[in-house]
């Protein structure tokens, strides 16, 4: 499975996560290499083998809907980068 | 008299009931040694005020006669992954900049509850993503242990990852114990490559609740420490059912210490065939040679079992690992916390600020999982994986329907030098080749320290536990510390600014 410079700057677009021109072709090198490694799973027959998402084989609990938390706006936003009048900001989404 | 930073959690537990002296002394001591430690790099940020407090507020317990926890005036390290109120938690990333968490881990509350004084929050690999203590933003951790001859002879040598600052700690007499976190070995690795124990409990045991997540379906926090007895003691304060992280498991934590008998008369003991594997380190093999004569001696039956899909775990593991990294670290969007870097847009600023805020493990990770995520490939790859999980967990209870435990080495060399396994991912990744199994199964796992090397580093073996059983895991663990007797310690004399300076 090898992965060139474009399918990684599309990844890297999908993750919205910038990468330098120059670092794509490097990148693409070792990711092809990990994957080409991972490639030794599809050796192993899974038909009909149930996949994992978690050890725990317990039933996720409920619990009732009810307000348990709130009124905490300071410290919601006190680690904000830029938070203004009580809001988080953004840049300008809309034309 | 023994100096304070020779104590262990048990020892300091006696010298403080008996008044032998205090808990503001223990932590001054702590934290003289932790300044003159700074060379090791093992803390990004040192809390000597929220240690001094927390000591008095102990001492004061004491005084009064109110109810003493079971970590009372223990002092700590933190590793920075754990939020904690009111101090700076960074996962060891650029992008966490200036993160003063508004709330506290359940873990580490948890500890505090029980009396544990925190010295500081401990270094590791961003977002526990490493297998040196290399990728940390704040810069790498140095192992306190230094090689006697062979290639390493005299340089500086990683401590293992992630949780490397709080093996450096521990094993430097910069803090009494640690708390770590494991999701593929970062707990018990590190613990091998600095002669200290590190156990990673059964997945659900200890609330991930306030740990900054790396992978959900693996992460799980446990105790750094000394002793075997001393994991007892700080397991039993970490851990218990957490209603705020829903796989926490809700039954009782049992008395890990009283577990710890002595008497492993007749259990059966699992040793795994595929766990031999081509081109192991002689040395390696001896010393596990070795931990299986020390348990027969004790009177273990001893067991061949077959883990047949063992050499798929990895593979396994490097697609579900990042594949949940790279929906979990999706939340940094330079929005609500930590580093925003303008742009332009939204997605622009998006972009920028995650393509400055992750480092290159950290983006190799994120970049592997939305490629398994994919429209396309998520059958492929993602699905692929989870199928060989389930095949591994199944090895795991077809093994423990004939044995009590399991024991393999825990890494497959001593700690290397620092830069060395830079240059290719896929050979750092194999560090964990024996505690990647255990992970995706979800069981409990330990490292005890065993022996040392040829070059005088030390080494560790793995006991690998049924799920929930950490008493036996302890029990064993135990019987192998004292048939080890492993009292080697780092000499600290040479190190520029070492502890015993």
């Amino acid at each position: 499975m090898s992965l060139d410079k474009d399918t990684v700057k599309n990844i890297a677009y999908l993750a919205r996560m910038r990468v330098s021109d120059d670092k794509l072709e490097p990148l693409a090198g070792e990711l092809s290499s990990i994957m080409d490694w991972i490639e030794q799973l599809q050796e192993l027959d899974t038909d009909g083998v149930e996949p994992m998402a978690s050890v725990s084989d317990v039933t996720l609990p409920q619990r009732k809907d009810a307000v348990t938390d709130g009124n905490c706006q300071a410290a919601v936003l006190k680690n904000a980068p830029d938070a203004v009048d009580g809001f988080f900001t953004v840049p300008k989404v809309v034309e | 008299m023994t100096k304070l930073t020779d104590l262990n959690i048990a020892t300091a537990r006696d010298g403080l009931a008996k008044g032998d002296f205090s808990a503001a002394e223990l932590a001054e001591a702590y934290i003289q040694a932790v300044e003159a430690g700074r060379d090791l790099n093992a803390y990004i940020t040192e809390t000597p005020e929220v240690a001094l407090e927390r000591a008095r507020e102990s001492d004061d317990r004491r005084a009064k006669g109110d109810h003493i926890g079971a970590m009372d005036g223990i002092p700590i390290a933190m590793k920075d992954l754990f939020c904690t109120e009111g101090v700076l938690t960074t996962a060891g990333s650029h992008i966490l900049d200036g993160f003063v968490p508004a709330y506290e881990s359940t873990v580490s509350a948890n500890l505090r509850s029980a009396g544990a004084v925190m010295l500081g929050k401990a270094n590791l690999d961003e977002f526990a993503m490493g297998s040196a203590n290399i990728t940390s933003y704040y810069g790498p951790v140095k192992n306190p242990w230094k090689a006697k001859g062979g290639p390493s002879d005299g340089k500086d040598l990683v401590p293992g990852g992630s949780s490397g600052g709080s093996a450096a700690a521990v094993a430097g007499g910069l803090a009494m114990a640690a708390t770590g976190t494991d999701t593929g070995g970062s707990i018990r690795q590190p613990a091998s490559f600095t002669g200290i124990v590190g156990l990673k409990p059964t997945y659900g045991r200890c609330s991930r609740w306030g740990v900054v997540a790396f992978a959900s379906s693996l992460d799980q926090a446990g105790p750094m420490t000394q002793t075997v007895q001393d994991a007892a003691i700080m397991l039993g304060a970490m851990a218990g059912h957490d209603p705020k992280d829903s796989t926490s498991a809700p039954i009782a934590v049992p008395d890990f210490e009283a577990a710890i008998t002595g008497d492993v008369k007749g259990l059966t003991i699992g040793i795994p065939k595929e766990y031999k594997m081509d081109g192991m380190d002689p040395q390696i093999q001896a010393l596990w040679d070795q931990g299986i004569e020390w348990l027969k001696a004790a009177g273990c039956n001893i067991k061949e079992v077959s883990l047949p899909h063992t050499k798929y775990a990895l593979a396994a593991y490097y697609i579900v690992a990042p594949a949940e990294a790279s929906a979990n670290l999706a939340r940094y969007d330079g929005v609500r916390y930590g580093l925003r870097v303008p742009g332009d847009s939204l997605d622009d600023m998006y972009m920028n600020t995650r393509g400055e805020g992750f480092g290159d493990e950290v983006q190799r990770r994120i970049l592997i999982g939305t490629y398994a995520l994919s429209s396309g490939y998520y059958d492929a790859y993602y699905i692929k994986a989870q199928k060989v999980r389930t095949l591994i967990a199944n090895d795991f209870k077809t093994a423990f329907q004939d044995v009590d435990a399991i024991l393999t080495p825990t890494a497959p060399s001593a700690a290397f030098a620092l830069g060395e396994n830079q240059d290719d991912p896929v050979a750092m990744y194999l560090n964990d080749v024996f505690t990647v199994p255990t992970s995706l199964a979800g069981l409990p796992g330990i490292s005890v320290p065993a022996g040392l090397s040829n070059d005088g580093l030390p080494l560790g073996l793995q006991v690998i536990g049924k799920a929930f059983d950490e008493g036996t895991l302890l029990n064993v663990a135990a019987t192998l510390e004292s048939a080890a007797a492993f009292s080697a310690k780092p000499d600290l004399s040479n190190s520029k600014g070492g502890a015993s300076s």
